[in-house]
């Protein structure tokens, strides 16, 4: 890193993290205000993450998950989006209350995101070079060829082979995997504090997202990030994942360590994610899986979101929403019957 | 992809001298894919050659004559095409060869700054209507409407008549006419730019560069500009033989350009009488401007062939 790089703060950020506490997620409600009606995507939730840590997001399409990424990077279309609740606390300070001017001073440096398709993230007409050193010349002024050199030496640190023959290449003339990279790239440039990676390789096939993963878990380790992973690929989160957060309809159904949710879950969501897994010691078997839809979020049902598709609904689960309570040491579920599902 | 892969599971190996992924091909930008496609289209190449040759004209006319424009011999008057002057001579005397080649300037002076006006004030408004959305977007929408609704020639009429007195000499009164068919000519391009900025504002890479930190200004100038503005190119380029036109029109109508300039569409309003009895009068400027026009919409054709990779 050159003078200029390193000036500002010992960090490089403007915030500190209080307690090594980065986002503390309270009570977030985002909605969307269409002609339809009213889609209510996120209904309280609530989650926080420490420095160095790695928090996978989990659930199916339409939980949730990539809007609770976009409301913290502030990037979700306000009007329809509305947040009528809630609190987004980036080292304590309130991110839905802080001026726009001053928030998108914290996209980029402070929080950081990755998105699901490397290509269309990337801007056609330019190259890729050009684009990742855009990012050190409007947020830290460098000059041209210094930002350029930057650039070439982050896409060695993401792999990319012979960087600097490459850095003048477009987006479309790099593969899949090599795109996510410089996406990757792209995203640390600024050594963000909190990186958000919203499936991150659900557009690559399996050889690649193996190698992504370990790339991200890489990263995350060497700048102490947190990270929050989201996905709907339990398989992908496995490895590089600190704890798991499971959505359905806009809700938190469980939150536990990956080993203790793998081992046992306590949410028969979770159970029924866990169990449509195809395994190699089931062959010839009928996989199972969950049967039903995800509710429509402009009409969830009453009492617990999951009860029309649960097989151990009962009447209860038809009329009171379960809170997300402890249900063992460091277990938090949001079901009637948890204590039945982690015995099951 | 295999090969693509092998690579990639070792990614710090040595033996990685060749980058992987299709690039035989040299690195290419839309703009430079698009030069290459010019420089094989044979209407590219006619219509900038045929354009130079009148760009010349305009910067240098004594470079294709030596005679002056306002030399009168009213003794041959109306003369036919001779050795002694190519097209002929007017009423007035006048050598046609070289008012053809003086007139140029204004059609050409006209042309260019019209169509830079009104992409600057188009594709600048039509981007703010875009970007801002909501009752902004509505605003310039139904503004355009408005400028939609008035007949061009009219409205331009109308202004020219307004303005009949003022600005009376030469770049005043090229400058009116750049104004009249300019205030008229931008609700199309605005338009133009505010559906293709629409088409590039949802991609991912503009939300991308936001979650990045970019500010507004950025995402305006280095992302949605560049990606947006191909279609307005195009259509100006179009455009710029259509406002010489305009300009003949209004001259010929006695409300664009007036004597003394020497322009076009003058040549062809003074002649208009003789046209049955000495046609070589009107049918040399006629000839001019129609080739002239030709040209810009030739080039804007092959422009649009090179930006639009669907036409190839």
């Amino acid at each position: 890193m050159t003078d200029t790089t390193t000036k500002t703060k010992p960090s490089g950020h403007t915030y500190e993290p209080v307690d090594g506490r980065l986002l503390d997620v309270e009570d977030l409600h985002v909605e969307f205000h269409t002609e339809e009606g009213v889609a209510r995507a996120i209904n309280g939730v609530s989650f926080h993450l420490d420095q160095g840590e790695s928090l996978a997001i989990l659930g199916e399409s339409g939980s949730g998950k990539s809007v609770t990424a976009q409301a913290i990077m502030g990037i979700l279309d306000m009007p329809p989006a509305v947040i009528p609740q809630g609190s987004i606390r980036y080292c304590g300070q309130d991110l839905l209350t802080m001026p726009d001017e001053q928030r998108r001073h914290v996209r980029g440096p402070e929080i950081s995101i990755i998105f699901q398709d490397a290509l269309s993230s990337l801007n056609p007409v330019f190259p890729v070079g050009w684009q990742i050193a855009e990012m050190f010349r409007t947020h830290r002024g460098m000059n041209k060829s210094d930002a350029l050199d930057q650039a070439v030496r982050l896409m060695e640190r993401v792999q990319i082979p012979a960087a600097r023959d490459r850095v003048k290449a477009y987006p479309h003339q790099f593969s899949g995997g090599m795109r996510q990279r410089i996406m990757i790239a792209m995203a640390i440039a600024l050594d963000p504090a909190v990186l958000i990676a919203d499936e991150p390789t659900t557009a690559l096939d399996v050889t690649v997202q193996a190698q992504i993963m370990s790339l991200l878990q890489e990263l995350q380790e060497e700048r102490q990030m947190g990270l929050i992973l989201i996905t709907h690929d339990l398989g992908v989160v496995a490895d590089v994942a600190d704890r798991i957060a499971v959505m359905y309809a806009g809700r938190l159904v469980e939150k536990a360590n990956v080993d203790e949710l793998y081992a046992s879950p306590a949410h028969p969501y979770t159970r029924g994610l866990l169990e449509s897994i195809p395994r190699l010691d089931q062959k010839g078997q009928t996989l199972a899986a969950i049967g039903g839809l995800p509710p429509n979020l402009m009409r969830i049902p009453p009492g617990c979101a999951f009860n029309p598709r649960c097989r151990m609904a009962r009447d209860v689960c038809r009329t009171d929403v379960p809170p997300l309570r402890e249900v063992a040491p460091g277990r938090l579920s949001a079901c009637h019957f948890a204590e039945e599902v982690l015995d099951a | 992809m295999t090969d693509t892969s092998v690579r990639q599971d070792s990614p710090t190996a040595p033996q990685q001298s060749a980058p992987e992924g299709g690039d035989a091909a040299p690195a290419r930008s839309l703009g430079a894919d698009a030069r290459r496609q010019l420089a094989r289209s044979p209407l590219f190449w006619v219509s900038a050659a045929l354009i130079s040759v009148f760009v010349l004209m305009a910067i240098w006319p004594s470079l294709f004559t030596t005679v002056s424009p306002n030399e009168s011999i009213l003794r041959e008057s109306r003369s036919l095409p001779s050795s002694d002057a190519w097209f002929g001579r007017d009423f007035q005397g006048y050598d046609i060869y070289s008012r053809v080649i003086y007139g140029a300037r204004a059609s050409i002076l006209v042309g260019i700054f019209t169509t830079t006006f009104t992409v600057l004030v188009g594709g600048m408004i039509g981007t703010l209507a875009a970007y801002n959305g909501g009752w902004i977007d509505g605003i310039i929408s139904r503004i355009t409407d408005m400028f939609f609704a008035v007949p061009f020639i009219l409205g331009a009429i109308l202004f020219m008549s307004a303005l009949a007195d003022s600005f009376t000499s030469y770049f005043g009164v090229i400058f009116k006419v750049v104004l009249a068919l300019t205030i008229f000519g931008w609700p199309s391009l605005a338009r133009l730019m505010r559906s293709s900025v629409l088409t590039v504002l949802p991609n991912d890479y503009i939300r991308a560069t936001k979650a990045l930190g970019a500010s507004p200004w950025r995402i305006i100038r280095s992302h949605i500009i560049p990606n947006a503005m191909g279609p307005m190119i195009v259509v100006a380029t179009i455009n710029l033989g259509a406002y010489i036109a305009a300009e003949a029109t209004l001259s010929f109508l006695g409300i664009g350009l007036t004597p003394p300039v020497v322009s076009w569409g003058v040549m062809i309003n003074d002649s208009i009488v003789g046209l049955r009895t000495t046609p070589h009068m009107i049918l040399f400027p006629s000839l001019f401007l129609s080739l002239t026009v030709l040209a810009f919409i030739m080039l804007g054709d092959a422009v649009r062939d090179a930006f639009d990779p669907k036409s190839r």
